[in-house]
């Protein structure tokens, strides 16, 4: 279909033509993709007056609302741009079940190495690999936590490559966050752009906070009738802040710090206006590092002396569990799809980027020959911390990162430097191509794991860049997951090929569609909570 | 709740109040001010500052007065100052407070910077300040639940109007500031109503006894601290036959009995001296207050190292 493209696309056609990377908006030939049509026919009828006076007024509005974050120790606007990014349901189907089938995997592992390590005996990793892992703690080995599950709330960041093929590019089960941004944006853009939101099935988001509450109460201990949960953060000058703040009002119950707790006879008790009052569900949203004096860093004073004695005595449930970080360790990452085997006797839904494991010697000799042109990365950074994207690094940095390398190959990945796909961005007066990333979250509550509608999409705001992190100039869209009951809006004779997806294992049971009953079902819960933390 | 929200309630309560009551007392006083001569400026800007209980500026001039009470943000005893105390307080609540209380302290927070910092620029600020402020009640008033959380800004709120309707009657006492009676009802906005209670059929010589004693109108002092009373019953309604366990409420009520059973002659000869009682004792009720609800002095700390 050929599009008659507002002045704001003028250029994008030029603009894909150089670019290797898979155009999220466009097939090849300036085609416009099925799914993006309603915002197609949208964006079309607004200038750019229009387009920067709604941009404007969703930056104004998030300010307003604190929805902010730090940059330089200021504080700024949330930066969403107005051009949704959009996922087709099949697509979707894909990737929740590829997610899903991670979390599954990442559960077992750590309850294999925090118990019996038959991953080990059986020969699938070696042991090293785990007992040298920075984040695994022998603090917690020997036990299952109250409730049984340990990665409550995941974030499996995930990339879609030049042929169009979504990988996982790494896995965050520690304390992955995000999650508020897509509730603020989807709230955002419903104001910013009602006419495209108002013409499509999107799927909803919203039920996040009441799923992540059901699923913290159920695996509070079992002796629990009617447990109190918490949120529990480093304090207001997080960077995280405002997340924590909006789930804890969401779900309606306390957000606490470290010094608000105490521990007494292995239970965990909460400070109040009425003297102490017991705590069974801990959601930590501290690094493990922080979270206990006792056993980790003894100067820390955001956490809470004695809090790991009592979830191992089994009287309070810390979520996500300490010690998940073994498993988002990146060179376990590079272990995911034997594990996938071992443990679920399935093939990866959803597959790795190639990764160069740098403690073998062949890999390590090829990857210091092909530095510039590999992005290299340490195993256990999160938010891009580390990370050296070989073509974009001086010598002098190469030298440096060589370096490093050799004196703890343990400590690094390598992985080919990928073309994420690009959405329209607004920059510079028009939109333009620009690479994003997505993290769906995974809730499991011990039962079922339930895949958030899209997640967040990060975008890099500057040309070419890779780097998305808000931190280091990137921005953000409302990633829109098209349910399949509006299927009728997609006329056979116009769909387009869609992209093959690597998928293994066709056999999967079509995804039921939300009952409106499921979502009743929880809601009593929510409200006992929240009549039983207002003290 | 958590004793760390509550405290935070009670000082989103108190900052409010004092933005909104130093407000009205510039505003009023900026008038006369502002035809001064220069000597004349520098007595009155003293004598205010000193009233308002503010460390004093190293000059005493129309811009250094402007800039403490009005612009400093650095200071709790600015409206500017106190106004961002109240949204970091929030801000550490804010799962607490209704997100519309919230947005009005945050924006308010966004719209300091807006103002013109001369004279006309101030009368303007004051003005926006009260509509702010108004608007922050109303919203706390109408959109928190009426339980322990807002009971804690009540409290705050109603010490500090206590407090700051004393300091504004101080100021009509000290000569060098000249307030006239009908300028000090119009600060405290009591101008309308003391007219219709007293149907002007009594001097103005009774507007201090309005403006202390009125039981009806909200920003007298009497009325302040029974509203601090009510809310620290409400918050601790064990009941015991003799006497109190709970000192804030002893320091309030006996203020307010106090005030309420002294005869007209014995207020009048010695106002200055009832108006400091007032303050001193809200600065003690807020420290009982503390002591009881907010306190962390039998924190825990680890201090040993892991061996």
């Amino acid at each position: 279909m050929l599009v008659h493209m507002s002045d704001l696309f003028a250029g994008y056609a030029e603009a894909l033509q150089g670019s290797r990377a898979w155009d999220e908006m466009f097939a090849p030939g300036f085609t416009l993709r099925t799914d993006y049509r309603p915002v197609e026919r949208v964006l079309e009828e607004l200038s750019l007056d229009d387009v920067t006076a709604r941009a404007d007024s969703m930056s104004r509005t998030f300010l307003d609302r604190g929805v902010t974050f730090d940059y330089a120790g200021e504080e700024r606007a949330w930066p969403l741009d107005i051009v949704p990014r959009v996922i087709p349901a099949d697509d979707w189907d894909v990737l929740e079940r590829g997610v899903s089938q991670r979390v599954r995997v990442l559960e077992a592992f750590l309850d294999d190495v925090y118990s019996t390590m038959s991953v080990v005996r059986d020969g699938v990793v070696p042991r090293a690999l785990i007992t040298t892992s920075a984040h695994f703690h022998r603090a917690v080995h020997g036990f299952r936590p109250a409730g049984g599950v340990r990665v409550h709330v995941s974030g499996i960041d995930v990339v879609r490559d030049a042929e169009g093929i979504f990988r996982v590019l790494e896995d965050n089960v520690r304390v992955p966050s995000g999650v508020s941004y897509v509730l603020e944006n989807r709230r955002a853009m419903s104001k910013g752009l009602p006419e495209a939101i108002g013409s499509v099935n999107v799927r909803p988001v919203e039920e996040y906070p009441r799923r992540l509450l059901a699923a913290l109460r159920k695996s509070a201990p079992s002796d629990i009738e009617d447990p109190v949960v918490v949120v529990l953060t480093p304090g207001v000058y997080n960077s995280a802040y405002f997340e924590h703040t909006l789930l804890a009002g969401m779900m309606g119950v306390e957000l606490v710090e470290g010094r608000d707790l105490v521990t007494r006879a292995n239970k965990v008790y909460m400070r109040t206006t009425d003297g102490e009052r017991r705590v069974d569900v801990i959601y930590k949203r501290i690094d493990d590092d922080f979270l206990d004096p006792l056993h980790f860093r003894s100067d820390s004073v955001l956490g809470v002396p004695g809090i790991v004695n009592a979830a191992r005595a089994g009287n309070v449930t810390i979520a996500n569990a300490v010690g998940n970080g073994v498993a988002d360790d990146k060179l376990v990452y590079t272990y995911m799809p034997d594990l996938t085997r071992y443990y679920l006797g399935e093939d990866p839904i959803v597959p790795n980027v190639d990764t160069f494991r740098l403690e073998e010697p062949e890999a390590r000799e090829e990857v210091m020959d092909r530095l510039d042109e590999l992005v290299v990365k340490p195993v256990d950074g999160s938010g891009g911390k580390g990370l050296v994207i070989g073509p974009d690094a001086s010598p002098a940095e190469l030298e440096e990162l060589r370096r490093k390398v050799l004196t703890e190959p343990r400590g690094w990945i390598a992985q080919p430097v990928l073309q994420l796909s690009t959405v329209p961005t607004l920059a510079g007066g028009r939109f333009a191509p620009r690479h994003v990333d997505l993290r769906p979250f995974a809730i499991n509550d011990g039962d079922d794991v339930w895949v958030l509608p899209g997640g967040l999409t990060r975008v890099a705001l500057k040309e070419g860049s890779l780097i998305v992190n808000s931190s280091q100039g990137g921005g953000s869209k409302d990633t829109w997951v098209m349910s399949r009951p509006g299927a009728e809006a997609r006329p056979a004779a116009l769909t387009e090929p869609e992209p093959q997806v690597h998928v293994v294992g066709d056999d999967w049971p079509e995804e039921l569609s939300q009952s409106p009953l499921d979502e009743i079902g929880l809601l009593p819960e929510q409200q006992q909570q929240q009549g039983g933390a207002s003290c | 709740m958590l004793s760390r929200i509550a405290e935070s309630l009670f000082w989103i309560g108190r900052y409010v109040e004092r933005a909104d009551g130093t407000s009205r007392i510039l505003d009023v006083h900026l008038e006369r001010l502002n035809g001064a001569s220069a000597q004349e400026q520098e007595t009155v800007t003293r004598e205010l500052l000193t009233i308002m209980g503010v460390p004093q500026p190293e000059e005493y001039t129309l811009g250094s007065l402007l800039n403490t009470l009005a612009y400093t943000r650095s200071s709790t005893h600015s409206v500017a100052g106190s106004l961002g105390a109240a949204r970091e307080n929030a801000r550490r609540a804010r799962e607490t407070v209704s997100s519309s209380l919230w947005e009005a302290l945050n924006t308010t927070w966004y719209g300091l910077g807006q103002h013109r910092r001369d004279v006309v620029g101030t009368y303007r600020f004051c003005h926006w300040v009260l509509e702010r402020t108004a608007m922050i009640r109303g919203l706390a008033d109408s959109t928190m639940s009426h339980d322990e959380a807002w009971l804690f800004l009540e409290l705050g709120r109603s010490l500090e109007r206590a407090d700051m309707t004393a300091r504004m009657l101080a100021t009509r006492e000290s000569e060098a500031l000249g307030l006239s009676w009908v300028n000090m009802l119009r600060c405290a906005g009591a101008y309308e109503s003391f007219l219709r209670t007293q149907r002007a059929t009594v001097g103005e010589e009774h507007a201090g006894e309005f403006l202390l004693l009125d039981r009806l109108f909200p920003r007298s002092v009497l009325r302040a601290l029974q509203d601090a009373e009510e809310c620290l019953m409400a918050l601790d309604p064990s009941y015991q036959r003799v006497g109190f366990m709970d000192d804030a409420r002893r320091i309030v009520g006996e203020m307010r009995s106090t005030l309420e059973y002294s005869t007209p002659d014995q207020l009048a000869a010695s106002l200055p001296i009832f108006l400091h009682q007032v303050q001193l004792s809200c600065a003690r009720a807020s420290e009982a207050i503390t002591n009881k609800y907010f306190s962390r002095g039998q924190e825990l700390s680890w201090v040993g190292e892991v061996s």
